[in-house]
């Protein structure tokens, strides 16, 4: 089964890419973009077939890996 | 000759590039301020030099290649201007069009910085006519991001079109074909990683990146 | 918004000792209120206030001829003639890197900068010193590519050249690293800015980035019970933003060059308090802030978070109010936030208003004049084990093992992550003693070293001390530069515990006799206490910084020997191998007493080499691994093989004896030094020779490819690819 990761920056942690991309909008015309922020999306390819078992699994791969828990929150989707 | 090297506020090469231009033409080119919208009348030469012009967080290269004066530079090139990229520079010139295939991150995922050996591929452009055809240079390299890429499609008429300028030596960060420079089809726009600009002193340990300057001193010299 | 009472716990969350709350009743005359206390946490505590390590720095030199500015300022300032001037300094990242090591060391590489392009010079150097744990502990890996692409990301993007600085790997370190940044600027002596405000009414400006909730201490969260937003306040990582860093840099250059400013402070730890109470002290001046015009990017911060927030890329200002115009031109042209906040005023007090509400009405001088200060017990650290007997040992088997630990191993693994070459001035880059780089558009050379051996330091503060100035005396003497001044960053435990604060004060002391007799002085520096986990306390580690001037380029000594040239040792080698590489790293033993310095073979040795540079080709200091580790280094580097057939002894090879230096020499040369030398009463020998393709240590030779291998290839077997 497949599963998807979405990390972000906590909130209140400065994102620098999301500034110069707002910046960088607003320069090529878009006006009213207030704010931005840019994260990352992981997805991953399970041999778990259980949506359970799978969800903590990749829960404990973002505790572990794919994020940093000390600026970043995850957020973890799992498609049938 | 006349050049103008393009500031942007993450350049970190610019005076560098200009240093380099003045050493090789004895003239001290214009600097022109990204937010401008033309390239300073009867410019030879436009200069796009290394840095992080916005950042470089999103693509590096992207936020700069929509920027006013990018506009502009592509105008000129269009009319058949001269201009160099150089690290951040090429990848600007990727962003904007003028220079086929894209700068991904090195495949060992980490920046780079060392004196890398080249070899010249060509000598048929107004950047590399004083060098010899299979020479080898030795042209400091430091990139995050400077693994080119292109097409099979595309690198097969890059070849077929003599536009590799320069290849890596050693390949550093697993561009393809190992390029490390690459030219436009009229041959008058060049993007390249490496730094020759690190290399026009025999004090910074060398002086092959100079040559690349006084081909384009003698090539825009009246014949 | 209703602040909370102040409560025992608050009080102890903030790091204040309830002596120090009661110095504070005294001082108001009153309970402070929760902003108040903030405040002073801030200034009170040891980062700001030295007030363990103030009585000990007071004794270190920094006076000469030589000095512009000493510390006390963001920088230190040096002339190096012709109307020019280097500013520089090094500052520890410790704590916040082992949290987060990205951020933590690219907030430190980025908090360095700021303070030498405050006082007005464009950074031209940088260099790190870094200490982690054992290789082999669970943490290390992730500290050692956090670091070392945090210090890489920020650099390189902000575009400065690394040109230097040292790692170390002991189990010491394993809850602690150390992230030691140094950064150098060039200024003209007549446009150098500094922190003291002056002229009452002048408006106090806020330049850089907004202010977020980042690195707002831990005290919040205590706190934070009295509100149900918890989660909204947690205190965050500081995120550094090196492309605001770089425009920062741009507009302050821009705008000091138009007289507008008056003073300029950057916003490092409690960023808003600390600055605006360091600019309203040094001129005797109050200083009234008005919170509600800092540029903010999240909604409903408190004063009290204002004033503690940490966010990176700030500066404050105090601005000639004629040139309010022309400022806001340039910092708009950058793309930066500039806001007047404040303005000077004549009475002593620090006012900090925050909608319409006074949120602090403080003493401004007693927050720094009246910080506590302590003469803090010591003892004399316990002597170290004393040396057993150290067996002969196959030299090259030796030398291998050395060259398989990230200690001695080639450090391209890191640098190599690193811009060495940006600004296209940098003459010799890391990897090859002191960092040279050329003073643009002059054939002036300036040259960067910083270094440490804590086992010396751990063994005998006071020469460890002394060893540390040693070593950087000798890494600029070999690169033919004349050493000028010196930063310290001065690493240690807990000072309550009086064996830590011996070390502190053993160190002090051996570094100020070494300063004095070097003629050195410290003109910049930072303390970082409290290094300990779990009671386990780092290696004592004073890192000496320090910055040398090679008048003409053509005075610059080489670091390649060429084939067939004699290999010189200068100075007395006793053999000395206490506290030795050797003994570490092939013993596993750290016994015995540190090397001693004596300083007067050390000035008379650096002398020989800088007056008869001519004659020399290619030159190394001698430190830890001895002559063995440096003459192959020397020779690695210059692709060649080295033989030393003077002696084949453990001791003469391995030993760590001070004072000396490894020369290249052709023989004529060579023959010529040998005179000199002996009429100068500077011991000098022949100790072998460099070329082929064979490492030759007394009996034992090995080929330079298989050593080469293993030497450049370890930090790559230990952390993977770079």
């Amino acid at each position: 089964m497949k599963a998807k990761v979405h990390v972000m920056l906590k909130k209140g942690v400065l994102d620098p890419q999301g500034e110069a991309v707002r910046h960088a909008l607003g320069a090529l015309g878009f006006s009213g973009v207030e704010g931005v922020r840019v994260g990352k999306e992981i997805e991953l390819e399970l041999a778990e077939s259980d949506p359970a078992r799978a969800e903590e699994m990749v829960r404990e791969m973002c505790e572990k890996l794919l994020a940093n828990t000390v600026i970043e929150t995850y957020r973890v989707e799992i498609e049938p | 000759m006349k050049a103008a090297v393009i500031v942007f506020p993450g350049s970190n090469c610019d005076r560098d590039l200009a240093d380099a231009f003045e050493r090789a033409s004895g003239r001290r080119p214009a600097m022109v301020w990204h937010k401008e919208t033309e390239i300073p009348a009867g410019t030879d030469i436009v200069g796009i030099p290394g840095g992080f012009s916005f950042g470089d967080y999103l693509r590096c290269g992207a936020i700069a290649a929509r920027s006013p004066i990018a506009r502009a530079i592509v105008d000129f090139a269009r009319r058949g201007g001269m201009v160099i990229g150089i690290c951040n520079g090429f990848q600007v010139l990727t962003e904007t069009g003028l220079l086929p295939g894209a700068l991904m991150r090195n495949a060992g995922l980490k920046f780079i910085c060392r004196t890398e050996p080249l070899i010249v591929e060509t000598t048929d452009s107004p950047f590399t006519r004083n060098y010899a055809r299979g020479e080898e240079i030795r042209i400091p390299i430091a990139h995050h991001d400077g693994n080119y890429q292109v097409s099979e499609a595309e690198l097969a008429a890059l070849r077929d079109a003599d536009r590799i300028a320069f290849t890596y030596a050693h390949n550093p960060n697993g561009s393809v074909g190992s390029i490390a420079g690459v030219l436009s089809e009229n041959r008058r726009v060049l993007g390249m990683m490496p730094h020759p600009e690190r290399r026009v002193d025999p004090a910074q340990g060398g002086t092959d990146g100079l040559r690349l300057f006084t081909s384009i001193v003698d090539a825009l010299a009246p014949a | 918004m209703q602040e909370p009472k102040i409560t025992d716990e608050i009080v102890a969350a903030h790091g204040l000792k309830p002596d120090e709350y009661q110095r504070i009743l005294d001082l108001l005359g009153r309970e402070p209120t929760f902003t108040e206390l903030g405040i002073f946490s801030a200034m009170w505590n040891e980062h700001c206030s030295y007030k363990s390590s103030k009585k000990w720095l007071r004794t270190l030199p920094t006076e000469g001829p030589q000095v512009i500015q000493g510390p006390g300022e963001n920088a230190g300032v040096v002339d190096i003639g012709d109307g020019q001037a280097v500013v520089f300094k090094m500052e520890s990242h410790n704590h916040p890197s082992y949290i987060e090591p990205y951020q933590g060391a690219a907030t430190g590489v980025g908090g360095i900068l700021r303070d030498v392009f405050t006082m007005g010079a464009r950074p031209i150097a940088a260099m790190d010193a870094l200490s982690f744990g054992e290789p082999d502990h669970p943490r290390t890996p992730r500290l050692v590519h956090g670091v070392v692409e945090g210090i890489g990301g920020y650099g390189n993007c902000f575009g400065v050249p690394n040109v230097g600085g040292e790692t170390r790997f002991h189990a010491a370190y394993n809850g602690n690293c150390l992230v030691n940044a140094f950064a150098a600027g060039l200024a003209d002596t007549d446009k150098i800015f500094y922190s003291a405000a002056s002229g009452v009414g002048m408006p106090v400006v806020y330049l850089g980035a907004k202010t977020g909730r980042d690195g707002v201490g831990g005290a919040t969260m205590a706190s934070a019970e009295f509100d149900e937003t918890i989660e909204e306040k947690r205190p965050t990582v500081q995120v550094g933003d090196p492309f605001t860093e770089k425009r920062l840099l741009e507009a302050c250059l821009e705008l000091m060059e138009t007289g507008a400013v008056i003073s300029i402070q950057d916003m490092g730890a409690a960023g808003l308090t600390c600055s605006a109470v360091e600019m309203g002290d040094k001129g005797d001046l109050g200083i009234r802030l008005d919170l509600d015009r800092v540029p903010v990017r999240e909604e409903g911060m408190t004063a009290y978070e204002m004033m503690l927030s940490e966010s990176q890329e700030r500066m404050l200002m105090v601005l000639n109010p004629e040139k309010e115009d022309v400022a806001r031109q340039i910092f708009e042209k950058w793309d930066l936030d500039f806001a007047v906040v404040g303005e000077t005023i004549a009475e002593d007090r620090f006012l900090v208003f925050h909608g319409n509400e006074l949120k602090a009405d403080l003493p401004l001088k007693a927050l720094s004049g009246e910080a506590p200060e302590y003469d803090r017990p010591w003892v004399e650290p316990p002597a170290p084990a004393p040396l057993g007997e150290v067996p002969e040992v196959d030299p090259v088997d030796a030398l291998r093992i050395l060259l398989g630990s990230p200690n001695y191993a080639w450090k391209g693994w890191i640098w190599e992550q690193y811009d060495t070459s940006v600004m296209a001035d940098t003459l010799r880059g890391p990897g090859l003693g002191a960092g040279l780089v050329r003073v643009h558009g002059t054939d002036k050379v300036l040259a960067f070293t910083a270094d440490c051996t804590p086992r010396y330091v751990a063994a005998n503060p006071v020469e460890g001390g002394r060893q540390a100035v040693a070593e950087a005396f000798r890494n600029l003497v070999a690169a033919g530069a004349r050493p000028l001044a010196t930063t310290d960053n001065l690493n240690f435990g807990n000072p309550e515990k009086p064996e830590i604060m011996g070390q502190f004060v053993g160190a002090i002391k051996g570094i100020g006799e070494a300063c004095r007799a070097l003629d050195m002085p410290i003109v910049s520096g930072n303390v970082s206490l409290y290094n300990e986990t779990d009671g386990e306390p780092i290696l004592p580690t004073p890192t000496i910084g320090a910055v040398g001037l090679v008048a003409h380029i053509d005075e610059v000594i080489g670091a390649l020997p060429e084939d067939g040239q004699i290999a010189l040792l200068v100075g007395e080698t006793a053999g000395h191998l206490g506290q030795s590489a050797l003994l570490a790293e092939v013993f596993n033993r750290e016994e015995g007493d540190a090397p001693p310095v004596d300083l007067e073979a050390e000035r008379r040795n650096g002398e020989f080499v800088l007056e008869n540079r001519e004659l020399v080709a290619a030159a190394t200091d001698l430190s830890d691994g001895g002559l063995a580790l440096a003459a192959f280094e020397m020779a690695e580097a210059a692709g060649i093989g080295v033989t030393i057939d003077a002696d084949g002894s453990t001791a003469f090879l391995f030993g760590e004896d001070q004072g000396r230096y490894l020369l290249a020499a052709g023989f004529d040369q060579a023959e010529a030094l040998m005179v000199r030398a002996a009429e100068a009463g500077v011991p000098i020998r022949a100790v072998g020779r460099f070329g082929g393709d064979t490492v030759r240590l007394g009996e034992a030779e090995a080929p330079l490819a298989e050593l080469s291998d293993i030497y450049r290839n370890t930090f790559a077997r230990l952390f993977g690819d770079p």
